[in-house]
């Protein structure tokens, strides 16, 4: 098997040169003579991850959600990597692949969003399917990932559900597809005390790309993708401020040799 | 951010000395080889040379500078794209952390084999274990992808008796599997995940660090692709026309046509 095959993509040479493209298509669309111009990104996102246009209120929801999650702020482990990264002087690339490897995680990554979009798929809109599924965490076969340390969806270290996530909750549920979204909504209270834990992001992130008709992959590709603007915006503002500015903690090493409690 | 890091496993006062896993990187551990270093890191246990011998040997014999090879090809595609050599070096140990290949069979192999030296130390044989598992999982470690023969075996073996690890209960075990899987398909031959995962549950490696030694076997195949890659034209790396790419997809259609008259998207 030599020759690549996509259901996705078509290009069209250009007469003179088999490599020029004239005309690329997504999924049918002609992307640069058709849909530049016409087109938002959201709009093409979803059309690359699940082979047709979304409708104007798919399309709204997607939109809502980039907004949410485009920016996990400084504070979050993904970012806080790829500032990491920055501050040093690496790469632009090596600040994102750095964000990619944090944020892939279970803790608030794209795991957790897999996880989720999973148990929208098996327990649907059944409360005591989600409380048996909350009570089956951690009991995953052995795989690349670790073990989960709090149900999928949940804030494993929060002790109370977050403003900006109630507020994301809210803000989707007026979008016409929110079905999983409103649900969530409604029985959030109760899950959360199934879980043990406050609603997280992923939480919101999950119900919201089920309700696009993600399925689990494309929902953690998606989860990945829409993180990195921010990531991106505060891996240069650190460069720009230099590492001397960037906070180095002190260390306590609990077997140090030379037994020095703490030094900086 | 916290303003004190509490460890365990070291630090690094710059200008002064680093501490690795309770001992003066410098003092302590001076003279100590990369791969002991390297599995101390992982292990916190300090392995004979003979077992070290074993592992280096396990990551010298399957680095191979194939370009073709996936892990290669995502590190020779970066330097031929004329990005920067690690990050494509970066790239290809992640994309080695794969479910057909690399990371993620040799995590599930030494599972098996965790489980079934316990079971095997209980009196279970290689036969009743095979059918045990298969009940409910995969074996992972027995027939490859491209081809059921796998080269790697008999250099490998042969070192591992050279360094007197050929007799320990999970090596042993695991061609006593070979033939419970070849008994049900003969095409299940041991491949290296199998008796190298095997050879780490003999030195005591638990599955998590058996995750972090064995995604770095295939390293040095990397950077001969990556340098051969570099000194090619850009962009001449397995290159593809259009015409090449096989397009099985909906026929053209309009951005203006998706939707219908009440809004909704077609199709």
């Amino acid at each position: 098997m030599n020759r690549l095959q996509t259901r996705i993509w078509h290009e069209a040479p250009e007469p003179g040169d088999p490599f020029a493209v004239r005309v690329a298509r997504c999924h049918g669309y002609d992307v640069f003579g058709d849909m530049l111009g016409r087109c938002r990104w959201v709009e093409l996102l979803f059309l690359l991850l699940r082979g047709e246009a979304p409708s104007r209120e798919q399309a709204a929801l997607l939109e809502d959600l980039a907004v949410a999650l485009a920016n996990p702020g400084p504070r979050d482990p993904a970012v806080h990597a790829a500032m990491a990264s920055a501050t040093g002087g690496a790469t632009a690339a090596a600040a994102l692949m750095a964000a990619l490897a944090v944020g892939a995680g279970r803790q608030g990554g794209a795991r957790d969003v897999f996880e989720a979009v999973t148990g929208w798929g098996q327990c649907g809109f059944d409360l005591p399917a989600w409380q048996a599924w909350a009570r089956a965490t951690g009991e995953q076969a052995l795989s690349i990932w670790p073990v989960a340390e709090h149900p999928a969806g949940f804030d494993g270290q929060a002790v109370q559900t977050s403003g900006i996530v109630l507020k994301t909750l809210a803000g989707l549920c007026v979008h016409v597809p929110a079905e999983r979204l409103r649900w969530l909504s409604a029985h959030r209270v109760a899950l959360e005390a199934a879980a043990g834990r406050p609603l997280a992001m992923t939480g919101v992130a999950a119900a919201a790309l089920a309700d696009l008709g993600f399925d689990a992959e494309q929902g953690e590709m998606l989860h990945l993708l829409l993180r990195l603007p921010g990531a991106a915006a505060h891996a240069l503002e650190q460069r720009a401020l230099g590492y001397k500015r960037f906070p180095f903690p002190a260390v306590q090493l609990d077997d140090d040799p030379a037994r020095a409690v703490v030094a900086s | 951010m916290t303003d004190v890091l509490h460890t365990r496993v070291g630090a690094c006062w710059p200008g002064t000395r680093a501490v690795f896993r309770g001992h003066d990187l410098h003092d302590d551990l001076a003279g100590i080889g990369w791969m002991e270093l390297y599995v101390f890191g992982i292990t916190g246990r300090r392995l004979a040379p003979p077992q070290l011998r074993v592992l280096e040997g396990i990551w010298t014999l399957t680095s191979y500078p194939d370009t073709r090879l996936w892990n290669n090809r995502v590190a020779a595609l970066a330097a031929n794209a004329r990005s920067a050599s690690v990050l494509g070096l970066a790239a290809g140990i992640a994309a080695t952390e794969a479910g057909v290949f690399g990371g993620g069979p040799g995590l599930q192999s030494i599972d098996f084999f965790l489980r079934a030296g316990v079971l095997h130390g209980q009196g279970m044989s290689a036969e009743a274990i095979v059918e045990r598992e298969l009940q409910t999982r995969r074996i992972l470690g027995y027939g490859r992808p491209l081809n059921s023969t796998d080269e790697r075996l008999p250099p490998l073996m042969r070192l591992a008796e050279r360094e007197g690890l050929s007799q320990g209960l999970h090596y042993r075990l695991a061609f006593d599997v070979e033939q419970a899987m070849l008994r049900r398909k003969p095409f299940l031959k041991m491949n290296f995940a199998a008796l190298t995962s095997a050879l780490a549950a003999d030195m005591g490696f638990t599955a998590r660090q058996y995750q972090l030694y064995n995604i770095l076997k295939t390293l040095a195949g990397m950077p001969p692709c990556i340098l051969e890659a570099a000194d090619k034209p850009e962009g001449s790396l397995m290159p593809s026309a259009c015409d090449v790419v096989i397009y099985d997809g909906v026929g053209p259609r309009i951005w203006g046509d998706r939707l219908g008259n009440d809004g909704a998207a077609q199709g």
